[in-house]
């Protein structure tokens, strides 16, 4: 118990300061890199309240690919860290004006907030007793849920696709390889036996 | 006599109490953790010595064969040069993360072992969501080398770092979908359970079941996923010079080197686990089943590596667009539609686990 408590410390602390970089650091990769470093220290903490699969889902989803094609575009950017900061304390005050309505938005729903007086001892037992918790979560995504799931998945499906009708243009003219006709070339299309007389050619 | 066996029992007690009971028990795990490593780090050596032996055998060539008989301390000999050799840091290059990017990616590899059974128990952290677990740290992979490519402050190194990331990206998804076919075969994503779901012998093994297109799938894509030949375009030397470990040298090189084969080892342990029954012997009759489970592990590894370095062998490198065809285009629809496949053939014939 005490070693979780440690480790809770721990992992909470890292947490914070490497939010705190992530807006601070002065080079954007640098940022990304603090970025990841709090999301593995989120995991950590679903860890150590036994979400275990919500844990491992974040480092494969958030980390493994969302960050990397954060981290390819910042690192492919040319930003210009001088002109960058010269213009940042204009947009100090709507950075502020911004912070302060969530900040009361966060207050009000904080202070509002009913707890379902069952609600506490579910949320300390994220395992029911006889199952794992990647079962258990998966009993209620597939029952309850399975609605507001397939709606989900339905959404960033349309999601994609919109991306990628937005992005994808057929250019004329440009040569494709065909791979199925490579393949299905046959000796007799591609070789021809001539007969070269010496001194001729053909 | 009596007052001298009661001190001998006193004493034998207060060793039990104080180094076993205090120290030994508690630090049980630690000692296997050592004990994996130590081993682990040991084959890497020879497995780096096997590969090379093997590419020299398929070129008609000899390979090592200067240091110790037959070559065999080659890779110690070769560790000692990479430790006493200057580590060169290029001026240009943003040092801490120039530095981290290796230390990342041998620790992540190394860490990912740590839920992997080698026998029956033999396992360092035997965690609900192993599968998942290995999943998270090989999808962290990616980032020691695009970290290390970044860090360079060069070309080269960049643009193999961009292709690699891409590329283990890619091919992360299909290997996602093979294993769901194998967890669904199974119904754990525990990695000691999948192997006891194929207890007794060869006609058990998902190699030989209707997992055996993702079998081959799960191969191929082990290749693209550790950077090996064919798939070794992030350090391809006729384009790249050395991809992203263009500017490293001395020990952050080893440390590449050492997570690079740790990483094609795990997936060795990985097809072993998922396709060929892990510890179990291919035949449930008395002499095989009395070799302990750990040797079949390792043969059973050693024939994956072997296969990994034909295959480095004797295929010619592909270009990157046919690479990415055959991750998108190719692996991905096949091992999605096996997940329904199989799917289906399970609850068709009741065999949900």
């Amino acid at each position: 118990m005490l070693l979780a408590t440690i480790a809770f410390y721990l992992f909470s602390t890292v947490l914070i300061a490497a939010a705190l970089l992530v807006v601070s650091a002065r080079n954007p990769v640098h940022s990304v890199l603090f970025l990841i470093l709090a999301f593995f220290n989120a995991a950590a903490l679903f860890v150590l309240l036994g979400a275990e699969f919500l844990a491992m889902v974040l480092i494969v989803v958030y980390v493994g690919a969302v960050a990397v094609l954060f981290l390819f575009v910042v690192m492919m950017l040319d930003i210009d860290f001088a002109e960058l900061r010269r213009d940042a304390l204009s947009y100090v005050p709507i950075g502020l004006a911004v912070g302060a309505v969530l900040l009361g938005e966060l207050v009000l729903v904080g202070g509002s907030w009913a707890i379902a007086p069952g609600a506490t001892g579910v949320a300390a037992n994220p395992t029911p007793a006889g199952v794992t918790n990647t079962e258990a979560l998966g009993r209620i995504l597939y029952t309850t849920y399975v609605h507001v799931f397939q709606e989900a998945g339905m959404v960033l499906l349309v999601a994609m696709i919109g991306a990628i009708v937005l992005t994808l243009r057929h250019r004329a003219g440009v040569k494709r390889q065909n791979a199925a006709a490579q393949i299905g070339r046959t000796r007799k299309q591609a070789v021809e036996l001539r007969k070269v007389r010496p001194g001729e050619g053909l | 006599m009596n007052e001298l066996s009661n001190n001998l029992a006193a004493w034998f007690r207060d060793i039990y109490w104080n180094y076993i009971e205090f120290w030994l028990v508690p630090s049980l795990p630690v000692l296997a953790m050592v004990a994996l490593l130590v081993g682990l780090l040991i084959m890497i050596a020879f497995i780096l010595l096997f590969d090379r032996k093997i590419w020299a055998g398929v070129g008609m060539r000899r390979g090592p064969n200067v240091v110790g008989p037959y070559g065999l301390l080659q890779s110690f000999a070769d560790l000692l040069k990479f430790v006493f050799k200057e580590a060169i840091i290029p001026s240009g290059a943003n040092k801490v993360v120039f530095l981290m990017a290796p230390w990342l990616t041998v620790t992540l590899a190394l860490g990912a072992w740590a839920v992997v059974p080698v026998d029956a128990g033999w396992v360092v952290s035997n965690i609900n969501v192993g599968v998942l677990y290995i999943f998270a740290i090989s999808s962290l992979g990616v980032y020691g080398i695009i970290m290390g490519g970044w860090a360079s402050n060069s070309k080269y190194p960049f643009l193999g770092a961009l292709r690699s990331a891409a590329q283990m990206v890619s091919y992360e998804v299909s290997i996602g979908f093979v294993i769901i076919t194998v967890l669904l075969t199974a119904g754990s994503l525990n990695l000691s359970t999948i192997v006891e779901a194929q207890t007794g012998g060869l006609q058990n093994w998902y190699f030989f079941s209707h997992l055996f297109p993702m079998a081959i799938v799960f191969f191929i894509s082990a290749l693209a996923e550790t950077n090996r030949p064919p798939f070794d375009l992030p350090e391809a030397e006729s384009e790249l010079v050395a991809g992203y470990m263009t500017e490293y040298s001395s020990t952050p090189y080893l440390l590449f080197m050492l997570g690079e084969y740790a990483n094609i080892v795990l997936m060795c342990a990985m097809m072993t686990i998922f396709f060929l029954g892990g510890w179990h012997a291919p035949f449930d009759v008395p002499p095989l089943t009395w070799v302990p489970g750990i040797v079949w592990f390792i043969i059973k590894v050693w024939f994956i590596f072997f296969l990994f370095a034909m295959v480095k062998a004797i295929v010619p490198r592909y270009r990157y667009d046919q690479l990415m065809r055959i991750g998108w285009k190719f692996f991905l629809p096949i091992s999605m539609f096996w997940v329904v496949l199989t799917a289906g053939y399970l609850m068709a014939f009741d065999k949900l686990p």
